[in-house]
């Protein structure tokens, strides 16, 4: 955020604050640890806000629940801003000094009025504006968000609209106080700070900086690489239809099974020339390769380090002997290589962290040993005397402000791509469940006694509607594709507003129902919304 | 919060009982039907959350509608008020009196306990036994019901639109049998107080109308208020502890001590609560207060709170007690539609669970949880009900507080002993010929009172109940003073004094007041959830002449009263081994 | 950026005497904490340092000059000038008891070796209540694959529902039920976990001082006699699924990860885990299985 990805504040600051907004995030099945935090928080006084199109298990515990349509939340964020403004609760003294761009936003979110966004979210205005003045008027206030916000074809607009909020009311920067997105998975934060973006390189360093660019050009012996921004997901898969990009190394990632509008994907993977998968499982992507390369699993059969939520740099170590045959990730690349004619020796883990400390500032304390003293460091954190950094942007409370200002970006609400229509009336949105992960490669080996197989979850009002019971089969179309799946009738859910989960799919391909519309900045897809048609399967006549 | 229920619907006369009490569900949320408005948009959190403290009335709702409480109105009541069912069960299950299995409307609660033992209970149980099957589906042995002065005694209550309930003494195997077969239910008989000399707290008793107000007045009520009101918080607290009034609810601490305490309490609010839980078996004066003078229980209460500051007061009374409740909500609807009370009085019922009376399991009780008591300090004075300063009065300590604000303290204090003022209501019971509620000055020797009472040929004296001790016939001269207790290692505890003539068997004694202490004790703590559990144990197979070594078991009963006294939490735990100690070292009723 | 750590405000320090002893400890300790800063050596039952102390058990009572009754150190603050006596003769009668009275109640034989340091110290013998005293003896609950519940272990400690409670799950699956000595742990009316809210986060076995909750694995290879704790490492790791970043602790026989905790001092978990991190492990050691 402002230059780094990463939550700003601690989890610690959860369980003292005054007011959390969960917004578009279950963390109570997602991120059930963070959870505890937020808890406590909820225990000690703080007041809960939950934006979600589902009631979820967290949205239970919330005082105030605001049931958005799916792919609304501009539309409600912009005009929590016009209030907040309108009842002279914006924070000035901060925005003068320490933001820009303010006149353009307030122009822009003047034109959200509360009957406009009551059209656009379904939820009552008077709601919208209690929440928005809770927020303002709280003392210390966080906004937490996951999928529910970058799952959509808008996702980088849907959290610049989030930061705006924050900027705002001048809640970012102070203990307690903070804009954080729940990483999905354990270590995308530590992607993120590893350079495994288009324009990164580790500590979010900006590869197109000539300055940069030689400093790690010095450091690794004078080798060229490209000093422009690749690819992300979303334009690779566009290069391949394009015929620009033919070779692919891919490097724990199941594609064939993550995509959203899965049919394209796979047709995509299997034309290119050549394709190498390292993964710790012959996944269905593995299975398409060329060459699949037998890893070791990262957590808990090698050494390294991964990034928490609350950018705190942890050491995963290696507790069991990998199978035969499956290798360490550096052992790998290192092989790689050198049959590629570049011989880097045999590196440990700590060996190349240490590099890689040597050329990322934000990483520079954080040596193994102190990784372990302190019990993982959060970034940045610059020097072997420096403790890490609880909260980001402190510095923009500094007088006159440190560094460069924090920007408003005035955003406009722009509904999900796949819209609803006579023909797709229902609204599909997708999400994850308590005990399973993803695609279910790692949990469906566990046996959890919660978990009840893949289902389309409807109202009790669709149900009826449709004629359909509990657990009967039906039917479920999108513009992309159809699937037959189990009805699960879910109390919670709203009528028009449907829900699956992607953690089945050798059951139910979910993904062949959803859009692969995409955000052109982040490169993530419309996950969380897609329009459905619901038939119900008539009896079928046994073969004689 | 994210409850799950998975035990099916309640019935439409449960949820009836339920939203009677809290309204009708305001959405889908809460357990009602589905509105358009509900798609869009929920409240709930922590505004539903706090309602928590409502689970007890709810219950027992649900209860006087269908005479138990079933799975599917237990998790209604749930998403009701946002409680985890199994948090919910588990204080179901806490309470005696409310049921878990479907039972009949009508239940019958027969009390088995010393005070009615001793006019021929035992004999009523076994011929209801005999006719009816064993306690627990027809009819209920119950612990002391706090009608000691006219047992035997009991207790029937009906479930249904009408929910009745009533105490029935003294109680007979004709009349139980009428009940039974769905007879009428004798009317309750009105109190006639013994003969005494010049009562002064009971002076109204049997003089004043109980159920006006304006008979309350014209014997003087709330004169004490208005004064209360014109002299001021400081200069009431001043008056009381000048009085040096101790509390009587058996713990004889300072009464002044504690106001100022609360007074001075930074957190807000303050919270008043009534201990009205009389529970200690062979106490019954709260009772018959209550239920006889209950006007003035308002008015200390009211005092109290306007001495404290506390902005609401709660007054807990024993479910057993029918007519007590209905008495002080009367007096409260009364002194409240008069506007001479502007305290907000809100009465709860116990549910079976003599630890209630111990104050801060009665604040559990209250919040609607397990009554389990708290470990202290911190003391409720600073972090009381709902985690607020709290004040904790007896009923007979409210009363006295009436007087001595129109009186004085240091006229109070002219009347018992240095160390203890005032006078003192004890209740007599068991072998005496003429039971109930006597009100001597403090210090008064025992023998004046038995005397009074009717008492001979004594064998044994248990003062303060259960939780006190046995005096023998040549420690009777003691005097009824705090101190003069102590000095032989007794206590006044509740007042309640049950006198056993030479007839008594003092092993079933014994055994009953083991029994009681196993049956009550909450099970929080070690030396008293197994403790009271070993003591019975062992006193029945010495009883039974098992195991021929009494005197070890003596050993092993006087090691784990050693713990239990030492090391539990509460006041039961501490207290549960002196009446059998004292039994077997003072009484040797075992003669090791 | 810049740094900004809040570390809470400096607290005072408060001189006690335990034992004899002077001392001086942060005020807001509890006497246990004392105890420990000292190196005396308080037996504990019901206290962890990740839950709220609910002073349960009172094996870690003692004696504090001008208290009428024993006081339990784990929950007790420190007070200036308090004299604290951690070893007395009425100190000593209480610990006893308590390890009796437990031990002659229920099966202590899988609390840890300390435990049974304890009982000897004390001279704890259960045996002399006799031997037809009440227990809490009933067949194994076993209606999961993740978790079994062995109750007749139970020294109700609450442990487990203060971590499946308040303290960290807030999932509320299980209570405390009934009262006296028949008090148990149960789900709401006896159902089993499969029908009750629990989440499977395994939180409750995390905290369990007496075996009484045991991940099946375990259980099934103690009762095939294949469990050896002397052949297990404990290695720290990071939870591979969500972003939250949990400590793992593997305990590894084998090369087979036969049970995962967290360790209770870690600021992102204080011990607690979700049935992912808790049970989600056996793919990692399927692969050979598989292919």
């Amino acid at each position: 955020m402002f230059g780094a990805g990463g939550g700003t504040s601690s989890y610690q600051e959860a369980e003292e604050t005054d007011l959390i907004i969960l917004w578009g995030s279950n963390a109570r099945e997602t991120h059930p640890i963070f959870f505890h935090h937020l808890l406590r928080g909820v225990r000690g006084g703080a007041k809960l806000i939950a934006v979600d199109p589902r009631r979820t298990s967290s949205a239970e515990w919330a005082d105030i629940w605001l049931g958005i349509d799916v792919g609304s939340d501009i539309a409600l964020a912009n005009a929590m801003a016009r209030e907040i403004i309108h009842a002279g609760l914006a924070h000035t003294e901060f925005i003068s000094r320490a933001t820009t761009g303010y006149e353009e936003f307030a122009r822009c979110v003047e034109a959200y009025t509360l009957e406009r966004a009551e059209a656009e979210t379904g939820v009552p205005a008077a709601a919208i504006k209690e929440v928005a003045l809770a927020y303002a008027r709280a003392e210390k206030g966080m906004i937490c968000w996951t999928l529910g916000i970058t799952e959509h074809h808008n996702a980088t607009d849907n959290v610049l609209a989030l930061i705006n909020l924050g900027l705002l009311t001048g809640k970012v920067g102070r203990y307690g106080s903070g804009l954080n997105p729940l990483r999905g998975q354990n270590n995308v934060q530590g992607g993120g700070d590893m350079g495994a973006i288009p324009a990164r390189l580790p500590g979010f360093q900006d590869l197109e900086d000539p300055e940069i660019h030689d400093k790690f050009a010095r450091a690794w012996g004078g080798a060229t690489f490209p000093g422009r921004k690749g690819w992300h997901l979303s334009e690779m898969f566009e290069a391949m239809d394009r015929g620009d990009l033919s070779s692919l190394y891919i490097v724990g990632e199941n594609p064939a099974r993550s995509e959203a509008d899965q049919g394209r994907a796979v047709r995509l993977l299997s034309g290119l020339d050549h394709l190498v998968v390292q993964d710790i499982f012959l996944t269905h992507t593995a299975q398409m390769a060329h060459v699949v390369l037998p890893a070791a699993a990262g957590w808990a059969e090698s050494e390294g380090t991964v990034t928490n939520s609350e950018r705190r740099v942890q050491r995963v170590r290696r507790a069991l002997e990998p199978p035969a045959g499956a290798r360490d990730d550096i052992d790998i690349i290192c092989e790689l290589a050198r049959r590629l004619g570049s011989d880097w020796g045999h590196p440990t883990a700590e060996q190349v962290w240490d590099e890689c400390r040597s050329l990322s500032p934000m990483h520079a304390g954080m040596a193994y040993r102190r990784l372990e003293e302190l019990g993982g460091i959060q970034w940045p954190c610059p020097d072997e005397s420096h403790r890490g950094t609880q909260f980001l942007h402190a510095r923009l409370w500094k007088h006159p402000v440190e560094g460069p200002r924090a920007p408003f970006h005035a955003v406009e609400h722009d509904p999900p791509v796949d819209r609803l229509s006579e023909e797709f009336p229902i609204r599909l949105t997708t999400g994850r469940r308590l005990d399973s992960f993803n695609t279910g490669v790692q949990t469906n080996e566990y046996t959890s006694p919660l978990r009840k197989g893949e289902a389309l979850l409807i109202s009790p009002e669709d149900g009826q509607r449709i004629g359909v019971e509990d657990g009967e089969c039906v039917r479920v179309s999108s513009r992309r594709g159809s699937v037959d799946v189990n009805v699960r009738i879910e109390p919670t859910l709203r009528p028009g507003l449907a829900f699956m989960t992607l953690h089945f799919p050798d059951q139910v391909s979910t993904n062949i129902l959803t859009i692969d519309a995409t955000d052109p900045k982040s490169g993530t897809a419309e996950f969380k919304a897609s329009a459905i048609r619901i038939d119900k399967i008539p009896a079928q006549v046994p073969a004689s | 919060m994210d409850i799950r229920t998975t035990g099916g619907p309640a019935t439409a006369e449960e949820m009836a009982a339920v939203d009677g009490l809290l309204g009708e569900p305001e959405s889908l949320w809460e357990g009602g039907e589905r509105r358009a408005s509900d798609d869009h948009l929920a409240y709930g959190g922590r505004a539903t959350r706090s309602r928590r403290h409502l689970l007890l009335p709810v219950l027992h709702a649900i209860q006087d509608r269908s005479g138990w409480v079933s799975r599917g109105a237990l998790e209604y009541a749930c998403r009701r008020l946002s409680i985890p069912p199994a948090e919910a069960y588990g204080v179901v299950s806490f309470y005696a009196r409310f049921g878990l299995q479907p039972r009949g409307a009508l239940s019958l609660h027969v009390c088995d306990d010393i005070a009615c033992k001793c006019s021929g209970a035992e004999e009523l149980c076994a011929a209801l036994e005999n006719a009816h099957g064993p306690s627990g589906v027809v009819w209920h042995r119950s612990p002391c019901l706090g009608l000691c002065d006219r047992a035997p005694a009991a207790l029937v209550e009906r479930a249904g639109m009408q929910h009745k309930d009533r105490q029935i003494a003294p109680f007979t195997l004709a009349q139980a049998e009428s009940i039974l077969g769905g007879g009428a239910w004798p009317e309750p008989a009105t109190y006639s107080m013994p003969r005494q000399a010049q009562p002064k707290l009971l002076r109204r008793i049997g003089a004043v109308d109980p159920e006006s107000l304006e008979s309350y007045r014209l014997h003087g009520g709330f004169t004490a208020l208005g004064r209360a009101e014109v002299i001021g918080s400081d200069a009431v607290i001043r008056e009381i502890t000048e009085s040096r009034l101790l509390g009587r609810g058996g713990a004889a601490f300072p009464t002044g001590r504690k106001w100022e305490s609360v007074a001075k309490a930074a957190a807000r609010p303050h919270y008043l609560v009534c201990n009205a839980d009389e529970s200690e078996p062979g106490t019954f004066k709260d009772r018959v207060l209550m239920e006889n003078d209950p006007f003035a229980i308002v008015e200390g209460m009211a005092i109290a709170a306007l001495a404290t500051g506390c902005e609401k007061g709660f007054l807990y009374v024993r479910t057993e007690y029918p007519l007590a409740r209905r008495r002080i909500e009367n007096a409260i609807a009364q002194a409240r539609a008069q506007g001479i009370l502007k305290l907000e009085i809100e009465v709860r019922r116990g549910a079976g669970a003599y630890i209630c009376g111990e104050e801060t399991a009665l604040f559990n009780s209250i919040e609607g949880k397990r009554g389990e008591p708290r470990n202290k300090p911190p003391f409720p004075v600073d972090v009381g009900l709902f985690g607020k300063p709290t004040l904790v009065n007896n009923v007979e300590t409210l009363l006295n507080v009436v007087d001595i604000v129109v009186e004085g303290g240091a006229s109070f204090a002219a009347t018992g002993t240095k160390d203890s003022t005032g006078t003192r209501l004890f209740c007599a019971s068991g072998h005496v010929t003429r039971p109930g509620i006597y009100e001597v000055a403090m210090g008064t020797p025992l023998r004046a009172l038995l005397d009074t009472a009717g008492a001979r040929k004594v064998q044994a004296v248990l003062l303060g109940g259960a939780a006190g001790s046995f005096l023998t016939p040549d420690q009777i001269d003691v005097p009824l003073s705090f101190e003069g207790t102590r000095a032989i290692g007794a206590t006044l505890g509740s007042g309640a004094v049950l006198v056993f003539d030479d007839t008594a068997d003092m092993k079933q004694v014994l055994l009953r007041i083991a029994r009681f202490f196993r049956d009550e004790s909450c099970g929080q703590c070690v030396p008293c959830r197994v403790g009271t559990k070993r003591q019975e144990e062992i006193l029945e197979r010495m009883l039974g002449g098992r195991d021929g070594d009494g005197r070890s078991d003596v050993l092993l009963l006087s090691d784990i009263a050693q713990a239990m006294r030492d090391a539990s939490i509460c006041g039961l735990g501490q207290t549960a081994a002196n009446a059998i100690a004292s039994g077997l070292t003072q009484l040797k009723v075992l003669n090791v | 950026m810049s740094e900004a750590v809040f570390v809470g405000l400096p607290r005072r320090l408060v001189k006690l005497t335990i034992d004899g002893r002077e001392f001086e400890v942060a005020e807001g300790s509890t006497i246990l904490d004392a105890c420990r800063r000292m190196q005396i050596d308080t037996p504990t039952l019901c206290q962890l340092d990740n839950l709220t102390p609910v002073n349960v058990c009172r094996v870690c009572v003692v004696e504090v000059e001008g208290s009428r009754v024993l006081v339990p150190a784990c929950s007790r603050k420190v007070e200036a000038g308090m004299k604290v006596q951690t070893d007395s003769d009425r100190v000593r009668h209480s610990r006893r008891l308590v390890l009796e009275l437990l031990a002659s109640s229920v099966d202590m034989s899988l609390c840890s070796p300390q435990v049974h340091a304890w009982m000897g110290r004390y001279g704890a013998t259960p045996s002399r209540f006799g031997d037809q005293v009440a227990t809490a003896a009933q067949p194994v609950k076993i209606d999961n694959d993740l978790y079994v519940r062995d109750y007749s272990r139970c020294i109700l400690c609450y442990k487990c529902v203060e971590a499946c409670g308040v303290d960290a799950q807030n999932t509320f699956a299980i209570g405390v039920v009934g009262r006296g000595f028949d008090a148990h742990i149960s789900t709401e009316f006896d159902t089993p976990l499969p029908d009750s809210a629990c989440v499977y986060c395994g939180n409750c076995i995390g905290v369990c001082p007496t075996g009484a909750l045991m991940f099946k694995s375990e259980h099934e290879m103690r009762a095939a006699g294949t469990w050896d704790e002397s052949r297990q490492k404990v290695t720290e790791t990071v939870c591979p699924y969500c972003g939250v970043g949990c400590m793992l602790e593997l305990h590894v026989q084998d090369n087979s990860i036969v049970k995962v905790t967290s360790p209770l001092d870690h600021s992102v978990t204080s011990g607690h885990l979700c049935v992912k991190g808790r049970f989600g492990f056996e793919f990692v050691q399927r692969r050979e299985a598989k292919r």
